[in-house]
């Protein structure tokens, strides 16, 4: 148990450093990143540059600033943004990560249950009408883009629809904590959730289903049938719960990516002031700190989900948990 | 027929076909056979032969989409064929069993041998988890499974393959059966143990009064285990009668040429039949004629029109082949002979 943790944790050290410094060497070697002049201000003198410059250890050779960069991030934690006046970083992360992780745990809770049962169903109905009906739209769910879905969705509930009965419940876009108001929360996140599991929902309907019909030519699927188990038994006790071994794998992953800041085209449209959001602005002002931390965020995000998923899957799999 | 007398399972011009190249291909047709009660009946024939489908089509276990199965298979006087759903999965796993060729994936993976026992014992009568998990633990020891109750823990993997067989035995033995379908249950198994499981088979009828329907390619276990046995070829019936009469005067040259090919009783056994010449036909392309005479060594014009009919030759057996009738059948097997006349 203790050698595993740590080589988990030495792996995680590793993709630390990996990831930082291709985030660190890439921003320098981009044309036109240099803060200098995008801190000090327009029209500069060349006499303030220069203090920026020093101030900011700019002069210095590039690992000496990465070390720094790094200790002020993890160590003292004072890591400060090159634009919006020097605001502090760690913070900033500190208030996104929730809403992002609502966002993310709420569309997670819808796709997963929406794709068991499409992909179920489908399963149990194959080449029936049902079928091509649930694997129709879980096609259509794959095949439009989030960010669209999230507009037009605005479109109808925030201006178009917005005053009809059904529509009105609506609140403006942005976030609401739940500790302030735990309806209103409800209200703000219900329908960015929906559309990002929509995408999901698709994906995850059609793999389940393309799994549980080939477990279904199975021998163990036969014997539970000669067992004289019902249709729905035999479906969800032995084929479901064996396919859900990939589920959980290909859930794990996606799940990290869209807490690590993946939601980002819907946090955008709908305002939600998340990781995935912050990553945005921090990418669109060049402002290497808050891309730096975002991006540790997420490194750290991804490889905490895959020794979660490592352990579910154990759980799961008793051939795996021999293997070990 | 006096209830007594009435036999097991009476399976009657038992015929499966599937929906394929605009119409539908047979691919058993008109097999039938009887089993009586506390007997062990052998199904043989070649990789091919449609000897599962003979047997998942009495299970009702075929699900391809399409798939007809016509004529009769009484068991214990109900029809089996055209059951509704419901009825026949009270059948299964109650009264009639079955256990499948390979042990390695018979088990559904994720959960113990014993929660699947279990399972099947309580899927049948109402019991607690308890007095389940005693049966089944019972059971286990009776088909010879060493330290039982710790191997119910244990996961399919985690056993060897004549163990996971074993195990499969108990299973399909929990509900006590009547009739229990084993689908070559030794064929994946080493030759010692493929002794002990038939072994086990045999004692089944004493200890459980099970009659068994064994499906084999391998005419060296039906010579050891079966009062009687039905010989199928590419879906259609070849011979069938009581073992010794078919081991001492084989009617049908496809039995003779199957009882050449038994390995020697010492030396390793080879894993499937040792070749006769060429391939049975697949159900697509099999000959409008006897099925077996692309391979037949008397093969002449009469066999070719239209398959031989299944008539009868002496003492319960029964054969599908134009020699008997034309007054040249096949002299009796006192020394090994080979195919050629
Ligand atoms: N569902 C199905 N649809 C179409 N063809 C099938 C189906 N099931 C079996 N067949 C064909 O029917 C024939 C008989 O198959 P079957 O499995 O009964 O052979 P077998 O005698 O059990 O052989 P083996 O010794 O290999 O188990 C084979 O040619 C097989 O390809
Ligand atoms: S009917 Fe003809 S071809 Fe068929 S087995 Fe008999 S002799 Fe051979
Ligand atoms: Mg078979």
């Amino acid at each position: 148990m203790i050698p595993a943790l740590l080589r988990r944790l030495g792996q995680t050290l590793l993709v630390l450093f990996g990831v930082s410094v291709l985030v660190f060497a890439v921003f320098f070697a981009t044309p036109g990143a240099d803060p200098t002049a995008r801190i000090a201000g327009r029209n500069a003198s060349p006499q303030i540059m220069e203090k920026v410059r020093r101030e900011y250890g700019f002069d210095r050779a590039l690992p000496v600033q990465y070390a720094t960069m790094m200790k002020k991030l993890f160590i003292t934690r004072d890591l400060a943004s090159y634009a919006d006046r020097g605001e502090l970083v760690v913070p900033q992360i500190e208030q996104a990560a929730p809403v992002t992780a609502c966002l993310v745990c709420g569309a997670a809770f819808i796709w997963v249950s929406a794709s068991i049962i499409m992909g179920t169903l489908a399963a149990a109905f194959r080449d029936t009408w049902v079928d091509r009906t649930l694997m129709l739209a879980g096609l259509v769910g794959i095949s439009i883009p989030v960010f669209w879905l999230g507009q037009v969705t605005n479109l109808i509930t925030q201006s178009r629809y917005h005053d009809t009965w059904l529509f009105s419940w609506v609140p403006g876009l942005g976030y609401v904590p739940f500790s302030e108001d735990p309806g209103g929360w409800f209200r703000a996140l219900v329908i960015p959730w929906v559309v990002l599991a929509v995408m999901f929902i698709g994906i995850y309907s059609r793999v389940l289903r393309a799994d549980l019909v080939a477990l279904a030519g199975e021998d163990f699927m036969r014997t539970a049938r000669a067992k004289g188990l019902s249709p729905t038994r035999v479906m969800l006790r032995h084929g479901l719960r064996t396919a859900l071994v990939t589920f959980v794998s290909l859930f794990g992953l996606d799940f990290a990516q869209l807490v690590g800041g993946g939601a980002l085209l819907t946090e955008v449209v709908f305002g939600l002031p998340g990781v995935g959001r912050l990553t945005y602005r921090a990418l669109t002002n060049l402002d290497l700190p808050v891309i730096m931390a975002t991006v540790m965020y997420s490194a750290i995000f991804v490889v905490v989900a895959n020794a979660v998923v490592d352990m579910v899957y154990l759980l799961l799999d008793p051939r795996v948990r021999d293997a070990r | 027929m006096p209830a007594d007398r009435m036999p097991l399972l009476d399976v009657r011009d038992l015929c499966v076909s599937v929906p394929g190249n605009g119409g539908m291909i047979p691919l058993v047709e008109n097999v039938s056979f009887c089993v009586n009660e506390a007997e062990i009946v052998g199904l043989v024939g070649e990789s091919g032969s449609g000897k599962s489908v003979t047997a998942m089509a009495l299970m009702g276990l075929i699900d391809s989409p399409g798939v007809q199965v016509r004529g009769s298979a009484r068991f214990r006087g109900q029809e089996l064929v055209g059951m509704p759903a419901k009825a026949l999965r009270t059948l299964r796993g109650r009264d009639i069993a079955m256990i499948f060729q390979d042990p390695m994936t018979a088990f559904t993976p994720v959960y113990t041998i014993g929660w699947q026992i279990d399972e099947q014992i309580r899927a049948h009568e109402r019991l607690t988890r308890r007095a389940a998990r005693a049966r089944t633990v019972q059971l286990l020891a009776e088909m010879g499974v060493p330290d039982p109750a710790r191997t119910a823990q244990r996961y399919p993997h985690q056993l060897s393959g004549g163990l996971r067989q074993r195990a499969m035995i108990a299973m399909a033995l929990s509900c006590r059966p009547t009739l229990l379908i084993a689908d070559e249950p030794t064929t994946a198994l080493d030759v010692t143990v493929q002794a002990q499981i038939l072994d086990l088979l045999r004692g089944l009828r004493h200890s459980h009064g099970s009659s068994v329907l064994l499906i084999t390619h391998d005419m060296g276990v039906v010579a050891q285990t079966c009062s009687r046995t039905l010989v199928l070829y590419s879906g259609r019936m070849a011979e069938s009668g009581p073992t010794t009469t078919l081991f001492a005067r084989p009617a049908h040259p496809y039995t003779a040429a199957l009882l050449d090919s038994i390995p020697p009783l010492y030396g390793s056994r080879p894993h499937r039949l040792p070749a006769i010449a060429g391939v049975p036909p697949t159900p697509r392309e099999r000959p409008a004629g006897c099925a077996f005479g692309p391979r037949c060594a008397y093969v002449h014009a009469t066999c070719l029109p239209a398959p031989p009919a299944l008539a009868p030759i002496g003492a319960g057996q029964l054969a599908a082949c134009v020699l008997p009738a034309e007054g040249t059948p096949l002299p009796p097997r006192t020394i090994a002979q080979g195919m050629q006349p």
